[in-house]
């Protein structure tokens, strides 16, 4: 944005500068375009990075920080969706609200074990699915391709099917059971059956997904490294375990940060696992996330104000959740 | 003589990206082990669980809300496909959540695409002050999920009178801090120096050189790049849903989410419209998926 002063810069007194005074106009006139011709030339070399990084950052600033940063200043005044402009400030009055208010510790704890029972086998299975991925294979691309089919799923899409695959009187899953002798499960009603029900819908959509960036990893891992443990005696348990795993890490760690980050913002699979409860995450809040609870108190009861500082809080929480995991990765690094 | 041949085996060893791209087919076919039976039948599970939920979604959808109402469920395809498609499509405004989501993902994907390349560009291969510090907010960013900023964006949307208008949905998935680390890490192992260094000799300024030297080279990245985008802009929810409404002037999921509301819900359409608004992407993946299963695995590997 700030290049374009090309025309605005005045031809001030750089133009003789070497050759000195010829006699003839045109060899001056010649110099001083070539001079003008540099500055240009320098100025572009000058300026015009800042041009091409300039959109993203300018974009970003509009729709990323100020927005954040101005969440952080509505959560200090109490606003109504019924009229968005008028703020009174009320100081941290929306923060002791909130955490006065049981369901937003209900929330934070469905989130934190929804988050919990979602992450630990999606990582783990798709570990796993990319050490067999990353045998020689017939019809490797096929694999490859069906397993990252319900990441092209959209989140309703596959919360519909999967509220119908669930459905306690007619689901697939519960005649299965029956078929095996375990009486049918109530899996939208029951506590812990439907944190289950809403983790499966994002475990479906994401393993295939790690279990590539897991390959891609794995495939950089150097050949020579697996033959001289080979060499060493070491089986392919061990070597795992001692070459896989570690070589992995780096990439582990950022699973694990892009997964959690993920767990903190769940929200469209607990809507629509009981559309009808919506915002309230079943009946008795029994799968109400944090991000569904911010929707509840923004815009079923029309609190900004509120749901601001609910956005900031789940801001300061992956924040300390960064802190967390920046120090044990350096502890990691330490120790290897 | 010797400085070019430095300067033309340095790509190959110092950057992790060409590696990886480069070693598997080379290296491992000899090395590496064939798998075993269970390896297979793992394998076969895998891509059935991954599978099945779809094509259940299809058999649910050509059936009518009186069979899904009975035990066993159905596992074959039955009569009404197309009538509950067509009942779906009209009741839930898909044709209208069609062109409004191809116009979203279209518009979003392309201008992430060319704004990422020209900064990625930059951070790969330019000099400039303060590279770094700006290097290291994009990763940062990358890292703060764009929900929390949901409230802000609303009040403005209000004030704009944006509510229901596309420009609402594109404008904030216009951010991409991935979309410049991928091209980023794309360009400084495709894009040799030199290339830059005698289009510069030549006279040309930075803009010939991105448009002549590496929107050519950077090419296959901002077509997976842009698929990728699209993937995503056509799969967003939450913000769409908060500033479009169903009846109004709804994206396919704002659309198709809407069909899972009320007392008495008919499956059968529900299924038909979940199927119709996933029904074009896996048509891309089912064409594209080598190169997306390929750009995921070059561009999502840093840590």
């Amino acid at each position: 944005m700030s290049t374009r002063h090309d025309t605005a810069a005045p031809p001030a007194k750089e133009g003789g500068a070497a050759p000195g005074r010829p006699p003839a106009a045109a060899a001056e006139a010649d110099a001083r375009r070539r001079a003008r011709l540099s500055r240009r030339w320098q100025r572009d070399i000058r300026w015009s990075p800042y041009a091409f990084v300039s959109p993203f950052f300018l974009l970003f600033l509009a729709f990323g920080l100020f927005p954040l940063v101005y969440t952080g200043w509505a959560s200090l005044h109490q606003v109504e969706m019924t009229a968005p402009t008028d703020m009174t400030w009320v100081g941290m009055r929306n923060y002791t609200r909130i955490f006065d208010d049981d369901f937003f510790w209900n929330a934070a704890k469905n989130t934190l074990t929804i988050g919990i029972i979602s992450t630990v086998p999606q990582l783990l299975m798709a570990m796993g699915l990319a050490h067999i991925l990353n045998y020689k294979l017939r019809a490797s691309t096929f694999y490859r391709v069906a397993m990252l089919a319900p990441y092209a799923t959209s989140i309703a899409a596959a919360s519909l099917v999967f509220v119908l695959l669930f459905g306690r009187d007619y689901g697939m899953i519960n005649w299965a059971l029956d078929t095996v002798g375990i009486s049918p499960v109530d899996w939208q009603n029951d506590k812990w059956p439907s944190q289950i029900a809403v983790s499966s819908i994002i475990i479906w959509r994401w393993t295939g997904y790690n279990a590539l960036i897991y390959l891609a990893a794995m495939q950089a891992i150097p050949q020579d490294l697996y033959e001289s443990a080979a060499l060493d005696g070491a089986s392919r348990w061990q070597q795992f375990l001692h070459v896989t795993l570690p070589s992995l890490r780096p990439t582990i760690l950022f699973t694990v940060v892009v997964s959690t980050i993920g767990a903190s913002q769940v929200f469209g699979e607990p809507l629509l696992f009981d559309a009808n409860k919506g915002a309230s995450g079943g009946a008795e809040h029994q799968f109400q996330t944090l991000g569904l609870y911010l929707y509840e108190q923004g815009w079923v009861n029309q609190h900004l104000g509120r749901a601001s500082a609910i956005a900031w809080t789940m801001f300061l929480i992956l924040i300390v959740i960064g802190i967390v995991n920046y120090v044990i990765s350096r502890r990691l690094r330490a120790s290897s | 003589m010797t400085t070019t041949t430095v300067t033309k085996s340095e790509p190959q060893d110092t950057v992790p990206a060409a590696r990886r791209v480069r070693r598997p087919k080379s290296e491992r076919a000899g090395g590496q082990l064939h798998a075993g039976p269970i390896a297979y039948v793992i394998l076969a599970v895998f891509t059935l669980g991954s599978l099945f939920p779809l094509v259940w979604t299809a058999i649910a959808a050509s059936r009518d809300n009186n069979r899904l109402a009975q035990t066993p469920p159905p596992f074959w395809f039955g009569s009404n496909l197309f009538k509950n498609l067509d009942i779906a499509w009209n009741d839930a405004n898909l044709g209208k959540a069609f062109v409004n989501t191809t116009i979203v993902a279209g518009t979003s994907a392309a201008t992430i695409v060319f704004l990422s390349t020209i900064a990625g560009f930059a951070f790969a291969k330019l000099r400039f002050r303060g590279r770094g510090a700006a290097m290291l907010i994009v990763i940062g960013t990358m890292m703060v999920p764009p929900q929390l900023s949901i409230i802000p964006l609303y009040m403005m949307v209000a004030k704009l009178e944006w509510t229901d208008q596309l420009q609402a949905v594109i404008l904030p998935s216009l951010v991409s801090a991935f979309g410049v680390f991928f091209m980023r890490q794309y360009l400084i192992q495709a894009l040799p120096d030199e290339i830059i260094e005698a289009a510069r000799v030549d006279g040309a300024s930075s803009w010939r050189v991105v448009w002549h030297v590496v929107f050519p080279t950077a090419r296959p990245a901002m077509a997976v790049l842009g698929m990728l985008m699209f993937v995503q802009t056509w799969n967003d929810f939450l913000w769409p849903f908060l500033v479009l409404s169903q009846t109004g002037n709804p994206t396919v999921q704002v659309a198709v989410a809407g069909l899972g509301r009320g007392y008495t819900p008919d499956q059968s359409l529900i299924m038909a419209g979940a199927l119709l608004g996933t029904l074009p992407l896996l048509l891309v993946f089912a064409i594209f998926g080598k190169q997306i299963v390929g750009g995921i695995m070059q561009g999502a590997v840093k840590g």
